[in-house]
């Protein structure tokens, strides 16, 4: 391996300490198979230990690395530096999000939006489990199949406009994952995530610009959720205007 | 969290319904009545282009044309406008945008009636 370095420009904040994020230098080895994620524990491990990120399963499963790289969010365990030759690579905390330290967001607006949609199976009555599973074919498996990939990394949050204009939004994720109970076969929870899936901050709130899509890691279509849901939306809406008596579907 | 009410279910169904009209019916006449008939491809004459605007069929064909996609517009501009930043000014954008649509919509049926 030759001794070639690439320098990384990583955002730091210490509370307390600085008075704002501001960013700070790090030439690292460059390797072809490493990622940002590598640069970043290489920084911690042998020029910095005071850097701070979140990280954990380093292969695009647990979602906890997403960060800014060179103003894109990515999950950083996937941002190859081969990519972002010859550098520098800009490496900030997720757009959108309020900063508690260096690379680390708080999660506590988007997790309690998750909980808001009820991103789970619901019954209206629970069989009792002497009667075995609820069964599903693969057809039926395939019709929400590729919202249910969505591992909240939140990089869709970070790539929303409407989200940093509008943070009450409901946003990308919250709503795809809603999507992805409303289609499956095995829940009966549309009407109870309705409330929140119609109001004005939620699925209206988009205004389509699709980035959410664009930056989704998974390949899951946050805008596609979004959109078709309006239309869910929008056809309820007429019809409690033509049958003011109760019409749903 | 309290649900609000929200108007935008009533301007989405515009939007759509003029987004279909913009995608399939406007390009036919951009070819017909922008290109095909002022370059000579075809020749009818506006004498007869008259005669079949009178027509209370075509007439309300020439609504849905003209009036819809106004909504389209009306409802996506608005977005632009409050993704360039101006969030703030949301209410009067979408009283400028809507309202914008609306008096085309009226514009619209005073020369429809008028034909």
């Amino acid at each position: 391996m030759s001794d070639a370095t690439i320098t990384l420009e990583v955002t730091r904040y210490r509370p307390g300490h600085d008075r704002e994020p501001h960013p700070q230098s790090f030439e690292v080895p460059f390797q072809k198979d490493w990622v940002v994620l590598d640069a970043l524990n290489h920084i911690k491990d042998r020029i910095d230990g005071t850097l701070s990120y979140r990280w954990s399963c380093r292969m695009g499963v647990c979602g906890s690395c997403g960060m800014m790289v060179n103003g894109v969010p990515k999950l950083t365990c996937a941002a190859f530096l081969r990519d972002y030759r010859p550098g520098p690579i800009r490496v900030e905390p997720l757009a959108n999000f309020p900063v508690i330290r260096d690379l680390v967001i708080a999660l506590d607006d988007f997790m309690e939006k998750l909980r808001r949609v009820k991103p789970w199976i619901i019954r209206a009555e629970e069989k009792p489990v002497s009667e075995g599973e609820y069964r599903q074919t693969p057809a039926q498996l395939e019709t929400y199949k590729q919202f249910s990939m969505c591992i909240n990394c939140m990089l869709c949050y970070a790539a929303c406009p409407v989200y940093g204009l509008a943070p009450a939004f409901v946003g990308p994720a919250a709503i795809a994952l809603a999507y992805r109970y409303n289609l499956d076969s095995r829940d009966e929870g549309y009407r109870l995530r309705e409330p929140v899936m119609s109001d004005a901050v939620g699925v209206w709130e988009c205004t389509f610009v699709g980035e959410c899509s664009v930056v989704c890691p998974k390949g899951v279509d946050p805008a596609a959720a979004i959109q078709r849901s309006k239309l869910a939306g929008a056809t309820d809406w007429l019809l409690s205007m033509v049958m003011p008596w109760g019409g749903r579907r | 969290m309290a649900t609000r009410k929200t108007s935008e279910p009533f301007w989405w169904l515009l939007f759509a319904a003029g987004g279909m009209v913009a995608a399939l019916l406007v390009p036919v006449h951009l070819l017909v009545n922008g290109l095909a008939v002022p370059l000579g491809w075809t020749s009818i004459s506006h004498a007869r282009m008259l005669a079949l605007a009178g027509h209370p069929l075509v007439k309300l064909y020439l609504f849905v044309l003209i009036a819809l996609p106004l909504y389209h517009w009306a409802h996506r501009f608005r977005f632009v406008l409050e993704d360039l930043g101006l969030h703030g000014w949301r209410t009067p954008i979408a009283i400028l945008c809507y309202g914008g649509a609306v008096a085309g919509t009226v514009a619209t049926l005073w020369v429809l009636w008028g034909i």
